[in-house]
């Protein structure tokens, strides 16, 4: 079996598992926040049940509409807020946590080996430390928190092997796009996707949560990859008491719907342009686009790693005239690493503004709004049609180091040519 | 079950950005949510939509965010049941969730046109185009998923499982 199927057949009580079997699994983690919870509340207590099946495993945050802009989004958070009081479950309010994605890891929620549900996309994210994880509506989140449980067809896994070195300036968000390109918006529906190779034993966690964060880009079900040292070095000291599981590995004869390999040895700065988060191209072939705002945060690359890279092409530059910045650290750990690393200071100096840990402008719910026909490059996953606010605007996906650039230049620009714009 | 209406057609990789967008997701009214429903994509879907309609999809249909908020507003819209040729898993779970009927049906796409008259047969996956006098086989749903439906969504479902449990 491969790691999706070993953790399904644990968490089901089998022996084995393959692709295609419905399977009825134990829930480790269930979390919800303040745009689907409220929902979840809401189908709970129309269960008839009176308590959670377990207060310790569901975990709440507030992130998407935070701190609220309207009367109606303070009353959803209060309705959540009651709700972990009287179950006694774990809320990170305002100020106290930052993006879910970001949060649940930093905050030991997540280990490798488990089955965690969120009421949210990109619960896939938690792969990157070998769980299964996966999105599911407010209703599903509703029943598991009163059952433990939940049904899982068990997905075929596309194996993707990447290998390869990244050069100056190319980065695991250039690498998620490129390989979106490939396999388009609906390449791995229901599947799982296996990351392996070099490239990804040499990556970051952060690197390795953007990987796994978008894969719901291509309609999958879950993306995992294999925990390793490097996993327990982010894990220790944030879980209790967890002991490094070291077994979790797929078996050398693990059965795969296919395998595509990836080098990224000459990977340059890509974009995903609008409407499509598969509409991808080499910055170096998109010709002039102006832009009017740029935005570097979100569940997909929100971290250090992605605030160090954008800080590094805004030091001593400004944010060109015709642009507004909008950087968003995904949690409170991260704004305050940042602050003390002298990160929030470069982003001031440059002209940037940097807000409080929240999803933002990524999900156009409240602040940072796009206006019609105006160009947004961003550092987030979706460039739908009315994303980010108006129909009419458009948004380009890509990385902190794409983003950074083009805040100097005012036009979409590959971080490698910006050294010729003097400082 | 069997449900019946007038088709309204749309491509591939609708997303559930344009079947609601985000602005929205404070609404908790599922009547005003209605209100929204398709707003990125067609006008006049609410309208269309008012004495029932059958959403029919090319694939990946609601693709993107977890939000139920999409098939809510698509249900209290008038959508009685969406036949695509393949959906965004998270979107299927949500609507079996909240008793509104989804089947994959492949070739659906190029066979329905925007207007014609649909009867679906639920249990069996069967879908009959009325206009055309034709038939389409879509993927039949497992037991338990057709309980889950037939029950109105997975909280009435589990709520007659509970209390069956105690008895």
């Amino acid at each position: 079996m491969n790691i999706t199927e070993k953790i399904l057949a644990k968490a089901a009580g089998e022996k084995a598992v393959s692709p295609g079997e419905i399977v009825d699994a134990q829930v480790d983690i269930v979390m919800i926040h303040d745009l689907t919870g409220p929902l979840t509340v809401d189908a709970f207590r129309r269960i008839g049940v009176d308590h959670v099946w377990d207060s310790q495993k569901i975990v709440m945050v507030l992130d998407h509409q935070v701190p609220p802009e309207s009367v109606k989004a303070a009353e959803l958070h209060k309705t959540m807020r009651r709700f972990a009081r009287e179950q006694r479950v774990r809320i990170y309010d305002i100020g106290r946590g930052g993006i879910c994605h970001q949060v649940l890891p930093e905050k030991g929620h997540v280990l490798p080996g488990t089955v965690i549900v969120g009421a949210d996309s990109h619960t896939c994210t938690y792969g990157a430390f070998g769980a299964f994880a996966t999105g599911i509506g407010s209703t599903e989140a509703a029943a598991v928190m009163a059952t433990g449980r939940i049904w899982l067809k068990v997905p075929e896994t596309i194996r993707i092997t990447i290998n390869g070195r990244f050069k100056e300036y190319a980065t695991p968000k250039d690498l998620i796009l490129s390989v979106i390109g490939r396999l388009g918006v609906d390449g791995a529906i229901y599947k799982a996707i296996e990351f392996t190779g070099d490239a990804v034993r040499h990556m970051s966690v952060a690197g390795r949560m953007t990987l796994c964060n978008m894969t719901v880009e291509m309609g999958a079900k879950n993306g995992i990859i294999e925990p390793d040292e490097t996993t327990w070095q982010f894990l220790k000291g944030r879980t209790e008491g967890a002991q490094p599981v070291t077994d979790l590995k797929s078996d050398i004869d693990a059965c795969y719907e296919k395998t595509i390999e990836f080098n990224i040895n000459s990977l340059e700065p890509q974009v995903a342009c609008p409407p499509s988060v598969d509409n991808v191209k080499p910055v170096s072939e998109l010709g002039h686009v102006p832009v009017d705002q740029v935005f570097i945060g979100s569940c997909t690359n929100g971290r250090m790693e992605d605030l160090q890279l954008a800080a590094r092409i805004l030091k001593g530059r400004k944010v060109n005239e015709s642009v507004r910045a909008i950087v968003i650290p995904a949690s409170q750990e991260v704004y305050l690493q940042a602050l003390q690393e002298g990160l929030i200071k470069v982003f001031t100096e440059a002209g940037a503004i940097v807000c409080g840990s929240t999803c933002g402008p990524c999900l156009g719910g409240h602040i940072g709004l796009l206006a019609a026909d105006e160009i947004c490059v961003s550092t987030s996953n979706r460039n739908f049609i009315g994303r980010m606010g108006s129909p009419k605007a458009k948004v380009y996906l890509a990385s902190p180091a794409t983003a950074a650039a083009s805040a100097v230049t005012g036009y979409i620009t590959d971080p490698g040519r910006l050294r010729s714009v003097n400082k | 079950m069997k449900v019946y209406g007038k088709a309204v057609k749309y491509g591939d990789n609708v997303d559930t950005d344009v079947i609601l967008p985000g602005k929205y997701l404070v609404l908790t009214d599922p009547n005003e949510l209605a209100q929204h429903a398709m707003e990125g994509l067609d006008s006049e879907f609410t309208e269309r939509a008012r004495n029932g309609v059958i959403v029919v999809a090319g694939k990946n249909f609601g693709c993107g965010s977890s939000r139920e908020q999409a098939p809510i507003a698509l249900k209290y819209a008038g959508t009685r049941c969406i036949i695509a040729e393949s959906f965004a898993r998270i979107f299927f779970r949500n609507a079996i969730n909240i008793g509104l009927p989804v089947i994959e049906c492949s070739g659906i796409s190029a066979a329905v046109s925007t207007g014609e008259t649909l009867e679906v047969s639920l249990a069996d996956g069967e879908v009959r185009n009325l206009t055309k006098n034709q038939v389409y086989h879509g993927t039949k749903l497992p037991p338990f998923i057709m309980k889950i439906m037939e029950d109105g969504g997975l909280i009435e479902n589990l709520r007659r499982k509970l209390k069956g449990e105690r008895v």
